[in-house]
């Protein structure tokens, strides 16, 4: 571990500390006397200013103190939870992830802070600062809430620091180097802190008659003298990181200084003796020198040395029976604690944090896995060996499997995104001055990382979009008869091997006639078109209509839908809408669960080879001569009574090259949304896994073709993307009357 | 020397180049004219594979191939510069080379007819491109090279190559397609 990846493992942590922070936030405005969520914006602040700390990235612990400071006094009752103060925590949380992302990028020490940053970061501590000061006496007394918080245990028991000097005594493991810390750092941090008077370096390399002096262990101890107004906590908090590797004593300062000097030079042995004495004197322990107290005792061996072992042992023993006598809430709470502690790292096992650049490589040998396997059944069946082909098939079977297992791995339910948007919702809606109720269902749906990352975008402008020119202000919605708080739905669910995510609103709906209006006038439409109220409404995804005069004309939406659709196309995803005037408007999001591999069905078309993906596939029945011919010129045949336009594909990529006279031809019928069309082929293969290749910057604007894949011939054949193609034709058809009247 | 041909090899590109000496240069022939390119770019040269062609793309894309387990894009040469189709032949080759576009780098193949050799030309005999005289759009001449008494014309690949280009090509030529008539019947 070295102090880079340890500060990856940092900005991971506080990401998703800063996360939480949000989330208990926004649950805290929804009901502000809840515990939990107090505490764990608390714990957040904390946390990130211990660890801020060890990395010696001062602006963010100054700024996050503050916040503690703050949070702490909402806890003990003093300073009331109002919506307001709710707000600027909001902003803070902000402002601590800019600070964390300006710190990380730059190094602390050589990097000044950003005065933009500094600035706003006071004038938000200034508006904190609002809340009136408490005495420091009062900011530690026992506060209303038993949240069963250590921190806030451990508050209780300390009385203000009056004045003189702490004792510390660090005592570095050997292994102290070698697992990434750095003495120094947490000294340079302490002096943040308050004034080191005195340090005492003790060496405790003994000369090498056991073994010889190996550079990189670590035998330092130091003693330091330390003056500060900052409680023990605070202190504490310092050394967090190092606790692993790391013996750490802290007295509080109430004796004489010389005293302390002394001691700071006396044996370990005798200082154990002191510490037990003074913790009991004092009541005071952090929970993590109970635990380990608690800890050694149960075991009854410790790591240290056998003569110490037996001192240490019974003396904290004493110490704990004292204790308990004295104050047994404390033990009893310590033992809690730990407990508690213990639940969670259990449960945090449950989970890996794996580099998404390895899952990536193992989802890509996996794909290279698909194909030779299918390469092994082609020459399997070439050379027809009857006794291979039940091997073939459990590799087959095995292989798909590993496949399924693979892209299982970087699944991640779809909340991890969706909820982010409570922020969006929150913010602009008070910005607008409406009243906007978001709900959220099916977030447990599960998505590919790398889908949900693209989606993001996408998501938030039709969230905003929503919010924006969607929901009404709450007197015209009255006026209409309407709730005064509009709602937001967003659904997401699994449908036949993609994942649909449903964002709907009760605002104004969009006007179709207006679209229309703005269309022709752009000249997208002819005013002699015919087009449905479905087609009105998806000439928003028009890119000639996106722009700003047309947002602010247009009752609905407008800015840069056609990005939107870009976006999701780009994806394999297809988007829809449904609005009605007055009443809401709902978009339908379809995506791919993966980006990867697919299921996909080969199929012949003249010379070459196409694969549509077999979750859009519906049927395959055979082409009726008789009927195709006798519609020539038409693209639609009668399935069962139903109209399915088609495409012959050959036709349509080998422009007029038609030698398929005659031949039999069949039809793909393909789903895709609510739309379904037939795809004319010469030749069904069947089923195979497909790994999706990308076709490169080149065909980076090819519409209708969304990758390749390499056969088990090795050849490659296309992966359609019947949409599109759908798309395609369809404009195709209509152009050359549009254009006609353009020019 | 005609017989270079190799497959599946890189040329060698290890030669340390000095920039005082002659650079390297990769000849080859497409309709019969002789054209050369620094060897830098040339990943390595191979026989004509089973090209797949992609649907609604212009000419010049010829279409894409298997290189070991990667989809590759291949470009016909000859009908890039304005002189036709390559019809594939015994002789003709691809050769892959890597183009860059903002920073990343993708491979491209490059049919041609005929590959030639692999020449060293001194700094000297390296003229700038004639203003114009040359059938060849002029920002695709990167400069001339003198052989003895004939000149040939070094590409300058970037451009002939180039993906914001290929890729924009390739639009114009599916709005032409979709305006195609010929789609309705």
């Amino acid at each position: 571990m070295n102090l880079d990846s340890s500060r990856q493992v940092f900005l991971g942590e506080a990401s998703e500390l800063l996360q939480s922070m949000e989330d208990a936030l926004l649950a805290l405005e929804q009901d502000p006397k809840a515990v939990e969520p107090l505490n764990e914006v608390f714990r957040a602040m904390h946390t990130i200013k211990g660890t801020g700390g060890v990395f010696g990235y001062s602006a963010v612990v100054e700024f996050t103190h503050a916040v503690e400071t703050l949070m702490d006094q909402v806890r003990s009752g003093q300073t009331p939870l109002t919506k307001p103060l709710i707000a600027t925590l909001l902003e803070c949380r902000d402002h601590t992830a800019r600070l964390i992302d300006s710190v990380a990028e730059a190094d602390p020490e050589s990097c000044p802070l950003d005065a933009e940053l500094q600035v706003a970061g006071d004038a938000l501590l200034a508006r904190l600062g609002h809340a009136p000061p408490p005495s420091p006496a009062a900011e530690r007394g026992p506060g209303p809430l038993s949240g069963g918080n250590e921190d806030e245990d451990e508050k209780e028991k300390f009385l203000p620091v009056v004045s003189d000097l702490w004792m510390i005594k660090l005592e570095f493991k050997r292994d102290a180097f070698r697992n990434g810390m750095d003495p120094l750092s947490f000294l340079r941090y302490l002096c943040t802190l308050g004034e080191i008077v005195h340090i005492a370096t003790i060496c405790r390399f003994e000369p090498p008659d056991s073994q010889p002096f190996d550079p990189e262990s670590c035998f330092l101890t130091f003693g330091i003298a330390f003056r500060s107004t900052a409680d023990k906590p605070t202190i504490a908090g310092v050394f967090e990181f190092a606790d692993q590797d790391c013996d750490i004593r802290i007295l509080e300062p109430d004796s004489a200084h010389a005293r302390y000097l002394d001691l700071l030079e006396s044996l370990p042995a005798e200082e154990i003796g002191f510490i037990g004495d003074l913790l009991v004197r004092i009541g005071a322990v952090t929970p993590g020198e109970l635990e380990r107290a608690l800890e050694i005792q149960a075991s009854g061996a410790g790591d240290v040395p056998a003569p110490e072992d037996q001192s240490r042992k019974r003396r904290l023993g004493d110490i704990l029976v004292e204790q308990g006598s004295v104050k047994p809430g404390t033990v009893e709470q310590a033992a809690k604690t730990q407990e508690s502690a213990r639940a969670k790292r259990q449960e945090e096992t449950r989970f890996i944090r794996v580099d998404a650049q390895r899952l990536g490589h193992l989802i890509d040998l996996v794909g290279e896995l698909v194909t030779s396997s299918a390469a092994i059944r082609v020459m399997v069946d070439r050379a027809g060996i009857e006794d291979m082909s039940e091997v073939v098939d459990s590799v087959d079977y095995l292989v798909s499997e590993i496949r399924d297992n693979a892209l299982q791995l970087r699944m991640v339910p779809i909340d991890e995104c969706l909820s982010r948007f409570r922020r969006v919702v929150r913010d602009a809606s008070q910005e607008l001055g409406k009243e906007i109720e978001l709900i959220i269902t099916g977030g447990e749906t599960e998505l590919d990382k790398k889908v949900m990352e693209k989606m993001t975008d996408p998501l938030t402008h039709l969230i905003r979009n929503a919010i924006d020119h969607g929901i009404e202000p709450p007197e015209a919605r009255q006026q209409h008869g309407k709730p005064a708080t509009g709602s937001i739905h967003i659904n997401a669910f699994h449908d036949s091997g993609h994942v649909v995510v449903e964002i709907a609103d009760d605002g104004a709906g969009l006007d179709a006639r207006r679209i229309r209006a703005k269309a022709e006038e752009r000249g997208l439409v002819k005013p002699e078109d015919n087009l449905t109220h479905e087609e009105c409404l998806r000439l928003i995804f028009e890119p000639g209509l996106s722009t700003k005069e047309s947002a602010t004309n247009l009752s609905g939406r407008g800015v840069g839908m056609d990005v939107v659709r870009r976006n999701i196309e780009a994806l394999r995803g297809s988007v829809e809408l449904e609005s009605k005037l007055g009443e809401g408007t709902k978009v339908t999001i379809q995506l791919p669960l993966t980006l990867a591999i697919i299921d996909g069905f080969l199929v012949g078309a003249g010379q070459d080879q196409y694969v549509i993906p077999l979750t859009q596939v519906v049927e395959c029945v055979e082409m009726e001569r008789a009927e195709a011919s006798a519609r020539h010129g038409e693209h639609y045949i009668n399935l069962r009574g139903e109209v399915l336009p088609f495409i012959r594909l050959a036709e349509l990529f080998e422009k007029g090259d038609r030698q398929g006279a005659g031949k039999r031809e069949s039809l793909v019928v393909t789903r895709f949304g609510h739309h379904r069309m037939g795809l004319v082929v010469d030749a069904l293969f069947g089923e195979l896994q497909t790994v999706i290749k990308p076709l490169g910057k080149v065909f980076e604007d090819l519409r209708g073709v969304a990758g390749a894949t390499i056969l088990g011939t090795g050849d490659i054949a296309l992966i359609l993307d019947v949409a599109e193609l759908s798309a395609i034709v369809k404009q195709a058809r209509e152009r050359p009357v549009t254009h006609s009247g353009n020019t | 020397m005609r017989e270079l041909v190799a497959s599946n090899q890189k040329p060698d590109s290890d030669r340390p180049v000095d920039s005082d000496e002659a650079t390297q240069y990769l000849t080859f022939s497409v309709a019969d004219e002789c054209l050369a390119m620094s060897i830098d770019a040339v990943q390595e040269i191979i026989e004509t594979p089973q090209v797949t062609r992609v649907p609604m793309t212009p000419d010049f894309i010829r279409g894409v191939i298997n290189l070991r387990g990667s989809v590759v894009p291949v470009i016909d040469l000859g009908a890039r510069l304005g002189k036709g189709p390559i019809t594939p032949s015994k002789r003709s080759c691809v050769v892959l080379v890597e183009v860059q576009r903002s920073g990343e780098g993708s491979v491209l193949g490059m049919l041609v007819d005929e590959v030639k050799n692999i020449l060293e030309i001194p700094p000297e005999d390296v003229k700038p491109p004639p203003e114009f005289g040359s059938e060849l759009r002029t920002d695709f001449i990167e400069a001339m090279g003198r052989l003895e008494d004939v000149f040939v014309i070094i590409l300058s690949i970037d451009h002939v190559l180039s993906i914001d280009e290929l890729a924009t090509l390739r639009r114009l030529s599916e709005e032409t397609a979709r305006s195609d008539p010929d789609l309705e019947s």
